[in-house]
């Protein structure tokens, strides 16, 4: 676990491009959901403006994968309302679609397809969701791969990789797709510490060209540096929410302060 | 001592060694033999103790086989021919059954002058599969697979050519309906009426038109009946077809079994849990007996067609349950993955899920495969000929009465060279579909 005070990158963040406008992204009213009988998710209420980094987190089992897998529809919730870019989350499957289309989505396992080739999982998405053509989309694959740094790994399988390629050819994948919102569920934790530097640095790429992200993550190097809210949710709840500067320092709940001391290490 | 210093702890080489053979025992036969024959006392033994039982087998089958006669018209003259080279009392082949019957065993009772059909039928059949189990082929070759079916037909029973044209339209007319209908009518309208109205077109429009146009432009083969067909081209017609049509109904039951949708899914359930749960046998005297009570009276549904469709019906029950197993194999992540990039049902399940799944599956289709290719035998009970049922049929005549052991040895090497072939097919699609490098 890294320590609030190491930095992700040696280089200065430029946050000029980090611009948060006006319009909203995502609108989260009043949602609740339950798995069974258990109540995971407890009136959540969340509103994500364009270009806002959010950082999540919180302790095991607090719902914050749930929580994000629902702005995708990837779980489905009870009782209030999801808007993502202007489109209400329901239970038509053309919504949907369209709302995982404008979504990207990262996982703590990558999720590539292993019997596609790292150029082929990215030009998939494209091909047969936007129709792009073949030829277009292996140059936008190209492009964010070399984004990425691995242009080189191209036709290689994603077995072949290690783990920090594999995750940033998952960033790539998704950001073929053109999203104006990505989602990420713990990128890092399944990585070794140089590989979690090299995943944090193409994240930190992507906040800098101003990309609207909410990132479940425990690395609060990273939400110190990039993100200009941080939200803590306990027992299926958002408990604080503040600036990173503010809720590192100074916490306001009794939990947040005990998952704080934690987390790092004091 | 050369000129190391043994005594002091400091070590330099000051010569350095050349290159040595290996020591004779460990290099080519002798190593191999060490290793993997004589590693041991016990090892040793087994091995000697097999030998000795490999040598005891062949001694007394290979001279039965190689001094096999082949030139007689009975099995009286064979052992005729028999007594005069090898003396009395000793036990030869007589394979001269075989030049005497082949025709039979490979063709049953199918016209004689019109073998080339089927063994054209066998061409078509190998050129149309040929691109869709070797990669490397080129593309172009797959424009006869999807005709093949028609042309195959057309060869086997023959009659007017009208009739396997008039089908294929219902086909044309279904994909027509599909691509250009769809975009008007919405997905689900298109994909309904694409189904509907072909089936409405065979039932009731492609009879007349077939006779119709048969009756205006007489081209065509000389019809055979399928009462005519036997011998190995009846395994191989029932085999490859239900092979072929098991394949991708066995795909959808395992999505239906997998699906939420509680009509589709409780429908693939029964249905696999039913077809399964009786034997075979059970479903051929079904098709050969029952199922005329059960289609309106007058259609005459041919005997081999029932065959085939039950055949079908067995084994895709099989093949949905190995590849739910392929199914139920993948980690969640890869649907997830999928649906998190936008792509919907039917695509994640043709791009992701399927190449995934199947290529887990490959063992356990091909071994159904198989059985199933094995199991064509089993027609022989509802009184269809296949080369068990001939082999019976030869032994029954006058010449040949008496003999056993050649036709089956035929038969079974017949079918054992398929079979392996499908074997090493798929270890062959193992390898080349590994890409996950475990
Ligand atoms: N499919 C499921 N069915 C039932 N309960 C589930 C399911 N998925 C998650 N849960 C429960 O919901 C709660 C929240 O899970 P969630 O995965 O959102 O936690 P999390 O905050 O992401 O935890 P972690 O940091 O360990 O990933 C947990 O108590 C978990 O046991
Ligand atoms: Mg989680």
């Amino acid at each position: 676990m890294s320590d609030l005070h190491t930095d992700t990158v040696d280089r200065e963040i430029d946050r000029s491009q980090m611009k948060v406008s006006d319009e909203i992204a995502i609108e989260i009213v009043g949602m609740n959901k339950w798995y069974g009988t258990f109540h995971v998710l407890r009136d959540i209420n969340l509103t994500v403006n364009r270009g806002e980094r959010i950082v999540i987190c919180g302790p095991s089992g607090s719902g914050k994968s749930t929580l994000i897998r629902c702005i995708n529809a990837l779980e489905e919730h009870q009782k209030g309302s999801i808007t993502v870019d202007g489109t209400l989350l329901s239970n038509d499957l053309k919504n949907i679609d369209k709302i995982r289309s404008e979504v990207g989505m990262c996982f703590q396992h990558f999720n590539l397809f292993p019997h596609l080739t790292i150029l082929e999982n990215c030009t998939l998405a494209p091909i047969w969701v936007r129709k792009t053509p073949k030829r277009e989309a292996e140059e936008t694959a190209m492009y964010f791969l070399e984004k990425v740094k691995i242009p080189d790994q191209a036709n290689k399988y994603p077995g072949q990789l290690s783990g920090g390629q594999q995750q940033r050819v998952a960033i790539a994948r998704s950001l073929c797709m053109r999203p104006r919102i990505m989602l990420f569920d713990e990128p890092t934790s399944a990585l070794d510490p140089e590989m979690i530097k090299e995943v944090l640095d193409t994240m930190i790429q992507l906040a800098e060209e101003g990309m609207t992200m909410l990132c479940v993550t425990h690395e609060m190097g990273f939400a110190r540096q990039v993100a200009n809210r941080v939200i803590f949710m306990a027992d299926g709840q958002i408990v604080e929410q503040n600036e990173p500067e503010e809720f590192f320092t100074n916490p306001q709940s009794d939990r947040t302060k005990q998952f704080l001391s934690q987390i790092l290490g004091h | 001592m050369s000129e190391t210093h043994a005594h002091s702890a400091a070590y330099v080489r000051r010569e350095m060694l050349p290159q040595e053979a290996p020591p004779a025992l460990e290099t080519g036969a002798v190593k191999w033999l060490r290793e993997n024959l004589f590693s041991s006392w016990l090892n040793g033994i087994l091995t000697v103790v097999s030998l000795a039982f490999i040598w005891l087998v062949l001694s007394s089958i290979l001279p039965w086989v190689v001094q096999g006669i082949w030139n007689a018209e009975s099995l009286s003259e064979c052992r005729e021919i028999r007594d005069q080279l090898y003396g009395e009392g000793h036990e030869v082949a007589c394979w001269a059954v075989l030049g005497d019957r082949w025709r039979q065993l490979l063709f049953g009772f199918y016209p004689p002058e019109h073998y080339w059909r089927v063994v054209l039928a066998l061409v078509v059949f190998l050129a149309a599969i040929a691109p869709v189990l070797f990669e490397s082929l080129p593309r172009k070759m797959l424009i006869l697979t999807p005709l093949a079916p028609f042309i195959i037909f057309f060869l086997l029973w023959g009659g007017t050519i009208w009739g396997p044209l008039a089908v294929l339209l219902g086909f044309v007319i279904g994909w027509a309906i599909f691509t250009y209908g769809s975009p008007v009518v919405g997905n689900l309208g298109g994909t309904v009426l694409a189904i509907l109205v072909p089936i409405l077109y065979w039932l009731f429009i492609a009879g007349p038109i077939a006779s119709g146009l048969g009756a205006i432009l007489p081209i065509g083969l000389e019809f055979v009946a399928s009462d005519e067909f036997g011998g190995f081209m009846l395994s191989f017609v029932i085999g490859i077809a239900g092979i072929v049509l098991s394949l991708p109904i066995g795909i959808f039951l395992a999505l239906g079994r997998q699906s939420d949708l509680f009509i589709i899914n409780k429908f693939s359930v029964i249905f696999i849990e039913v077809i399964r749960g009786v034997p075979l046998i059970v479903w051929l005297f079904t098709a050969s007996l029952l199922l005329n009570y059960f289609l309106p009276p007058g259609t005459n549904f041919d005997l081999m067609l029932r065959v085939i469709i039950m055949v079908t019906l067995f084994s895709s029950a099989y093949i949905a349950e190995v590849i739910r197993g392929g199914l139920a194999a993948l980690p969640r992540g890869q649907y997830e993955g999928a649906d998190s990039l936008g792509l919907d049902y039917w695509q994640s399940m043709r791009l992701i899920i399927l190449p995934q799944a199947l290529k887990i599956s490959i063992p356990g289709i091909v071994s159904t495969f198989i059985g199933l290719f094995k199991d064509t035998t089993l027609v022989v009970f509802i009184g269809l000929l296949d080369p068990i049922g001939f082999s019976n049929a030869i032994r029954a005549s006058t010449e040949w009465n008496g003999i056993y052991w050649e036709l089956f040895i035929f038969i079974g090497l017949c079918f054992f060279v398929c079979c392996f072939g499908m074997s090493r097919y798929s270890q062959y699609l193992e390898r080349k579909l590994r890409t996950d490098h475990r």
